[in-house]
C-alpha cells in the first residue's frame, strides 16, 4: 500500500466518522432520569443520552438534597450532630452513629464499657441487615419484580421493633452516646433477636428459592456493570461494589473498631464484579451479620452499658482524628480536628456512595436503558449521603 | 301518500331489523357491558391475586372484601381531569385510546361463549380476531407519539417491535392448529376437539401460544413498553382520567380475548361435562388469566434485547418446527 492510500484511507474515514457523528446527533437525545424518576430512589439526577435503547453517554448530577452536614458540624457541640449522622445515611443510621461516636471517643481518650461495644456492635449489624435488606426487594422492583419488596418488609418490620424496644426510634436512631449507648438492651430483646435470627435463616431459603435461582433474575443481573479490580481501585470503590470485584476488604476485618476483633464472621467476595456478584455479597453478609449478632448474644458481659462520667457536652484536648468505619455501602471516613472548644473546628466525611456514584458513568455508557436501571439498583446508592 | 311510503319503511325496517342485524345489535350492547365487568372483575381480581402473593389482604375498605374497590377507581377516574398537555398533538392525543380500544369490540363477534351464544360464526374467525388485536398497537404507537414525551415514546416503539415480533409466533402456532381442524371458525374449531383437546395432541404449540401471547398483551414478564422502573408508565405516562382508564380497559379486554382464543384453540372451547357451555367456557377463561395474574407478582421483567431474542431465536424456531411436524404427521396419516 503506498503512502497516498494510506492518507485517503485516513481521509475518508475521517469524513465517515464525521458523517456517523452528524448522524449519531440527530438520531440520539438526551433522556433525564430524574431526580424524580421512579428508579433513582431519591434525588439523584442521570442524563444519559440514548439512541433507541442504546445509551451512548451518562453524566450523574448530584446536589438535589445537599443541606451541609459538615458545616453544620462545625457550629454546634458534638453530641448535638447524632441526629445529622442518621440524615445523612438514612439506611444505616446506626452504624454512622456507632463509627461517629468510636471517632469522638478517640479524640478525647475516652473507655467504653465492654457491654456498650457489644450493644453497639450488635445495633450496628441490626441496622446492616435492615438495609441490605431493603436493597434486595428495592433492586428487585427496578428489576420488575414487586413482590420480594412486600415480603422484605416483614423482616424489616421485625428489626424496627426490636431495634424500636431498645432505642425509641425505628429509622432515625441517635441511639450511641459518647462513651456507651443511651438505653441498655434486657431479656426480651434478646429472646426476640434469637427467635428473630432463627426466622430470617429460613426465610433466606424462601429468597434463595424465589431470586437467586430465578432465570429472568440471573438474566439480567449476570454480566451486567462488570468492573474489573483496577477499574474499581481507580475509582476508589469501596464496600460489597468492591467486594463484588474480588477484593477482601473490610474495615470490620482490616481495622476493627467496636468488637470485630473478637467475633469470627468471613468477608463474602465476588469474581466478576457484575450486578449480580454484588447481589450476591449483599446476601452472603447478610447472614455474616446473622452470625455476628448470634457471637454477640453469647458472649454479652454483663456491666454498666454506659461511661457516666463522661460529659456529652465534651470539649476535647485540641488535635485531630482520623477513623474509618464499614457502613453497610462501604467504608465511611470521618476527619474531625478539634481546636480545645465545645465546637469541632473542622469535620469532614467521606462517604462511600459518593465515590461509588463515580464509576457509574463509565459502567453506563454503551448499555441498554433497562441495563442502566439495573446498575444504578446494584450500587445501592443513598442520595442524601452522597450530597451531605 | 302514506300508503306509498309504506312499504318502503317496511322494507326498511325488515332490512334492519333482520334477525341477524338485530342479533348483532344486541351482542355490542352486551359486549359493551361484558368488556366493563370483564375489566372491573380482573382488575378485583388482580388487587387480590397481587395481595395474596404478597401476604396481604389487599383491598378491603369498600364493600364485601373490598368488591367495589374497581368500581370505586372507575368512578374516580371519571371523575378525573382529562389533562392535555400544551405540546401534545391533541386529534391524535385524544383519538389513539379509541383506537386501542375498538378492535377489541370486533374481536368478540367470533368468540364463541357456548353452541348457540355467538354473536356470528363467520368462517374466517381466528382470522378476524388477530387482524383486528394487530390494530390494537397501532394506537399505542399513535398515543406515544402524540404524547410529545420521550418516555411515551419509547415506550410506545418498544410496545410496537414486541407485537411485531410476536404475532409472528403467535401466528405459526395457531396455523399448526388450523391445519388439524380444517378451518378458521371458532365452532369448527371447538367441533374437531369433541374427542381430544388439543392441549394433549400440541403441547407445544399451547406452551408456545401461551407465552407468545402473554408478551402481545404487555404483561409481566414481558411488560416492558410500560415498565415503570425504567420509563415511568411508558405509552400512557401522559393520559390521564378515562383516556388512561381506556387503555387499562383495552388491557384486560386483551387478556380475556387473547385467553378466549387459547381456550377455544386448546382446550376444547365450552365444551365439559355436566356445567352448561358458557360457565365451561369462562372457567376456561379466567383459570387461564389467573395464570398470567400469578405470573405478573412473581418474576422480574426481561430486558429489551432478552425478550427479542426470546421471540426471534427460541418462539419462532420452535413454533415453526412444530408447524412441520403437524404438517408431516397430518400428510403420514392421510
Amino acid at each position: 500500500m503506498s503512502v497516498t492510500d494510506i492518507s485517503n484511507v485516513n481521509i475518508r474515514s475521517i469524513e465517515t466518522e464525521k458523517k456517523i457523528q452528524r448522524v449519531q446527533d440527530e438520531q440520539s437525545f438526551w433522556l433525564n432520569l430524574g431526580p424524580q424518576h421512579p428508579a433513582t430512589h431519591g434525588v439523584l439526577r442521570i442524563l444519559i443520552k440514548v439512541d433507541g435503547e442504546r445509551v451512548l453517554e451518562a453524566e450523574p448530577v448530584i446536589g438535589y438534597i445537599h443541606r451541609g452536614h459538615e458545616r453544620m458540624g462545625e457550629t454546634r457541640g458534638y453530641a448535638q450532630f447524632f441526629p445529622n449522622n442518621s440524615r445523612m445515611d438514612y439506611l444505616g443510621a446506626l452504624t454512622y452513629n456507632h463509627g461517629y461516636c468510636e471517632a469522638v471517643e478517640k479524640l478525647a481518650g475516652i473507655e467504653v464499657p465492654r457491654r456498650a461495644a457489644f450493644i453497639r456492635t450488635i445495633t450496628s449489624e441490626y441496622n446492616r441487615l435492615s438495609s441490605h435488606l431493603l436493597w434486595l426487594g428495592a433492586y428487585l422492583m427496578d428489576l420488575g419484580a414487586f413482590t420480594p419488596f412486600i415480603y422484605i418488609w416483614e423482616e424489616r418490620e421485625l428489626i424496627n421493633d426490636l431495634l424500636n424496644h431498645v432505642t425509641g426510634s425505628r429509622l432515625t436512631y441517635s441511639y450511641n452516646r459518647f462513651g456507651g449507648v443511651h438505653k441498655d438492651i434486657d431479656e426480651q430483646f434478646i429472646t426476640g433477636s434469637r427467635a428473630f435470627i432463627k426466622r430470617l435463616r429460613k426465610r433466606f431459603k424462601m429468597y434463595n428459592r424465589l431470586v437467586t435461582g430465578n432465570v429472568i433474575f440471573q438474566a439480567r443481573a449476570k454480566g451486567v456493570g462488570a468492573i474489573t479490580v483496577e477499574r474499581a481501585q481507580a475509582y476508589s470503590l469501596t464496600g460489597p461494589c468492591l467486594r463484588a470485584c474480588g477484593v477482601e476488604y473490610d474495615i470490620r476485618k482490616k481495622e476493627p473498631y467496636g468488637v470485630y476483633s473478637e467475633v469470627d464472621f468471613d468477608i463474602p467476595t465476588g469474581q466478576n464484579g457484575d450486578a449480580f456478584d454484588r447481589y450476591m455479597v449483599r446476601f452472603l453478609e447478610m447472614e455474616q451479620s446473622l452470625r455476628i449478632i448470634e457471637q454477640c448474644l453469647d458472649k454479652l458481659p454483663d456491666g454498666p452499658y454506659r461511661n457516666e462520667q463522661v460529659d456529652q457536652y465534651l470539649a476535647p484536648d485540641p488535635g485531630e482524628v482520623f477513623f474509618a468505619f464499614e457502613s453497610p455501602r462501604g467504608e465511611v471516613n470521618i476527619f474531625i480536628k478539634s481546636d480545645g472548644t465545645r465546637i469541632p473546628y473542622r469535620m469532614h466525611w467521606k462517604t462511600p456512595s459518593y465515590s461509588n456514584l463515580s464509576i457509574l458513568a463509565e459502567l453506563m455508557r454503551g448499555e441498554f436503558i433497562a441495563d442502566v436501571i439495573s446498575i444504578m439498583g446494584s450500587f445501592d446508592l443513598v442520595i442524601p449521603e452522597i450530597d451531605k | 301518500m302514506s300508503a306509498n311510503i309504506e312499504p318502503g319503511l317496511w322494507n326498511w325496517l325488515a332490512y334492519w331489523l333482520s334477525p341477524e342485524i338485530l342479533v348483532a345489535i344486541v351482542g355490542l350492547l352486551v359486549v359493551i357491558v361484558l368488556i366493563t365487568v370483564n375489566s372491573i372483575g380482573l382488575i378485583y381480581a388482580e388487587l387480590k391475586v397481587a395481595a395474596h402473593v404478597q401476604r396481604r389482604p389487599g383491598p378491603m375498605e369498600v364493600g364485601w372484601h373490598g368488591f367495589l374497590q374497581p368500581v370505586m377507581d372507575a368512578v374516580k377516574l371519571l371523575g378525573k381531569e382529562l389533562v392535555t398537555a400544551t405540546a401534545v398533538d391533541k386529534t391524535l392525543f385524544i383519538i389513539a385510546p379509541a383506537i386501542v380500544i375498538l378492535p377489541l369490540l370486533v374481536s368478540f363477534i367470533v368468540i364463541p361463549f357456548g353452541e348457540k351464544l355467538i354473536i356470528r360464526d363467520l368462517n374466517m374467525g381466528l382470522l378476524l380476531i388477530f387482524s383486528f388485536s394487530a390494530l390494537n398497537v397501532v394506537g399505542i404507537l399513535v398515543g406515544g407519539w402524540a404524547s410529545h414525551n420521550k418516555y411515551s415514546l419509547l415506550g410506545s416503539l418498544r410496545s410496537v417491535s414486541q407485537n411485531v415480533a410476536y404475532e409472528i409466533p403467535i401466528l405459526i402456532t395457531v396455523m399448526s392448529v388450523v391445519i388439524m381442524t380444517h378451518s378458521l371458525s371458532m365452532q369448527g374449531i371447538i367441533a374437531a376437539q369433541s374427542r381430544i383437546w388439543f392441549i394433549v395432541i400440541q403441547p407445544l404449540a399451547a406452551i408456545l401460544y401461551f407465552v407468545a401471547s402473554t408478551a402481545e398483551t404487555n404483561r409481566l414478564p414481558f411488560d416492558i413498553p410500560e415498565a415503570e422502573g425504567e420509563l415511568i408508565a411508558g405509552f400512557h405516562s401522559e393520559y390521564s382520567g378515562m383516556r388512561f382508564a381506556l387503555f387499562f380497559l383495552a388491557e384486560y379486554t386483551n387478556m380475556f380475548i387473547v385467553a378466549a382464543v387459547f381456550a377455544t384453540l386448546f382446550l376444547g372451547g365450552w365444551r365439559g361435562p355436566i356445567l352448561p357451555g358458557p360457565i365451561w367456557f369462562l372457567i376456561k377463561v379466567y383459570a387461564l388469566v389467573f395464570l398470567v395474574l400469578v405470573a405478573r407478582w412473581t418474576f422480574p421483567r426481561l430486558r429489551f434485547d432478552q425478550l427479542m431474542t426470546l421471540a426471534w431465536k427460541v418462539l419462532i424456531p420452535l413454533a415453526l418446527a412444530n408447524l412441520l411436524v403437524t404438517a408431516l404427521v397430518i400428510k403420514l396419516v392421510q
